[in-house]
């Protein structure tokens, strides 16, 4: 089977690791969490770079720890982006970036590897020291480093928790183009749900080093009893097809792939029709009516069916899931509300999106 | 400037280079565990390779005298060897320069590899650099200014031991009369010119190290 398999167990003072998870053999999966939740210490164990007694691990069949074997971090075929990039200072980027070239059976070839400094934007920082080069850009270094190994796994943990605002907002495409164009896995650990939402098709949410949700984005994504791990990030992320452009007031139309009717208008991104992109909605920009209602500023108001409700996080809020067109929205309301309104699941009901976030 | 002095210059001066380079070859390996493990010898060992910067010279001139000589266990394994002892011969004083030394040498090298910390280690582990290929790739060019450091130092060092020297030397011209012991015979000997060429050529042997240490080297860790 093609996957990634990883069962480990690990008991320190004031903290324990416990998960069991099978994980696809392609794209991007999110390890989600809050501090200390594991998510680092997990990725650390599936490098090696921990050892947990009783680990298994093994990626499309082959085993790299059982109870009889245990492979070291060195004979993994990983790539590993750290944090704070951590490359070697007495070496200048490129000096960084053959390091592991020249140790590696698997290597990429010199148009190979053109291409990734190429998507990475750092051909012009080749010759520099790293304390030359600014975070940012020690982070793309970084991550063309583990690249040029040709890994068979990307692990990555927090590669933007370390850059301000502005140098996230700079890497992050550089990374939904990686994510286009890799073609093995990628374990992406992050505390920021933005990230998330922008880069993975598969979440992990941890909590104090239990798994306490796997599973395809989407679907994950919309489960209510989540909301204590997402709190005000609370939402659905949702694969869509632009099908229209209002070039007059700068809008796009989003259609849910799964139906051509559900759709949402969005500022144009400068998406051509038929391109396929993700859509985000928070819960909290989500209400409900029990009337479609005119003269409003709302433009994006869609019929559905209330499937589910749950709690959030206060004891005044409650969370409806609503089915539209087959896509699964998910709304923030106050308890009161949802008892004025009657609403009870397969109850047919109006959902009035506020805002809605088109990414990548 | 006699034929004797220079005798001693350059005595004292291949003294210092052989312990030097034996300390910078076996103090890597000590100083590594120490910057690395965490059992609980650490704090004994420790202990031990800095004892040469409190106890008196003197002291550790006689415990490697006894050790050395005819009764001792050191002595009688060389003697079993057809080597003789060690007190009174050159090899005899490099083994105790080498103890006196030490922790001069060792402490520079644990602090710079401490320094480095563990990140360096896993990136490198990431990149299919074994443990052994590490160390040579990544820890020893990050650790050069600790080198710098532990060499000077212990050359340095080595060059001004007087009482170890004495006890084990025993002052035999060419063989263990090093600097330090010469100006101590010249000045015995009311030579004070003598002693004056030595003594300013010492000191201003160690001003220019100390210079030359602290500007190439400033804070003793790498940018």
């Amino acid at each position: 089977m093609n996957a990634l398999l990883a069962r480990f167990k690990l008991d320190r003072p004031g903290f324990s690791l416990d998960v069991d998870l099978d994980l696809p053999a392609r794209g991007v999966s999110a390890l989600f969490g809050h501090s200390g939740s594991g998510k680092t210490t997990l990725l650390r164990c599936i490098a090696g770079l921990e050892r947990a007694p009783d680990g298994q691990l093994s990626l499309n069949g082959e085993i790299w720890q059982d109870a009889n074997t245990f492979l070291p971090t060195h004979k993994r075929p990983i790539g590993y982006v750290f944090q704070e990039a951590s490359l070697f200072s007495h070496l200048t980027a490129r000096g960084n970036l053959e390091y592991g070239m020249k140790r590696s059976a698997e290597r990429l070839d010199a148009a190979a590897l053109d291409h990734v400094i190429d998507l990475l934007g750092i051909g012009g920082l080749l010759e520099r020291r790293p304390h030359q080069l600014s975070g940012g850009e020690r982070q793309r270094v970084g991550i063309a480093r583990a690249l040029a190994v040709k890994p068979r796994l990307l692990l990555m943990d927090e590669p933007l928790a370390a850059l301000d605002l502005a140098r996230k907002q700079e890497i992050l495409p550089y990374l939904e183009r990686l994510h286009e164009e890799l073609e093995i896995p990628v374990l992406y650990v992050s505390h920021s749900p933005d990230e998330v939402a922008r880069l993975a098709d598969h979440i992990v949410v941890l909590s104090d080093g239990r798994a306490v949700a796997a599973g395809p984005l989407t679907e994950t994504l919309a489960r209510l009893d989540l909301p204590i791990h997402l709190g005000e990030d609370a939402g659905v992320v949702l694969d869509a097809v632009v099908t229209e452009r209002d070039d007059q007031w700068h809008l796009a139309r989003a259609t849910f792939a799964d139906n051509s009717d559900a759709g949402v208008w969005v500022r144009d991104g400068g998406h051509a029709i038929g391109h396929h992109v993700r859509v985000r909605i928070l819960a909290r920009d989500v209400s409900l009516a029990v009337t479609r209602h005119s003269g409003t500023s709302i433009q994006n108001i869609l019929p559905g069916v209330v499937t589910e409700l749950g709690q959030d996080t206060h004891p005044a809020l409650a969370l409806v899931k609503i089915n539209v067109g087959g896509a699964a929205l998910v709304a923030r309301l106050t308890r009161r509300s949802a008892h004025d309104l009657n609403l009870a699941p397969g109850q047919i009901i109006y959902a009035q999106i506020k805002a809605v976030a088109l990414i990548g | 400037m006699t034929p004797s002095d220079l005798a001693a210059i350059w005595l004292t001066l291949k003294l210092a280079g052989v312990t030097t380079l034996l300390l910078l070859l076996f103090g890597t390996p000590i100083a590594w565990w120490l910057a690395r493990t965490r059992s609980w010898w650490k704090g004994p060992v420790g202990a031990v390779v800095a004892l040469p910067l409190v106890l008196p010279p003197t002291v550790i001139g006689f415990y490697l005298l006894v050790t050395m000589g005819p009764n001792g266990p050191v002595g009688q394994f060389t003697q079993a060897l057809g080597l003789g002892v060690l007190p009174f011969t050159f090899a005899g004083l490099v083994v105790a320069s080498v103890f006196y030394s030490l922790p001069f040498v060792v402490q520079p090298l644990q602090n710079a590899f401490e320094a480095i910390g563990e990140r360096p280690l896993e990136a490198a582990a990431t990149l299919r650099a074994s443990p052994l290929d590490t160390f040579f790739s990544v820890v020893l060019p990050l650790a050069r200014p600790g080198y710098l450091t532990a060499g000077v130092l212990g050359f340095a060092h080595t060059v001004g031991e007087f009482g170890v020297v004495l006890m084990i030397g025993g002052n035999i011209e060419g063989e263990t009369r090093v600097i330090s012991v010469q100006i101590y015979d010249h000045v015995e000997a009311m030579d004070y010119a003598q002693a004056h060429w030595l003594s300013a050529g010492m000191l201003v042997f160690a001003f220019v190290v100390l210079l030359a240490l602290y500007t190439l080297n400033p804070s003793g860790r790498r940018k």
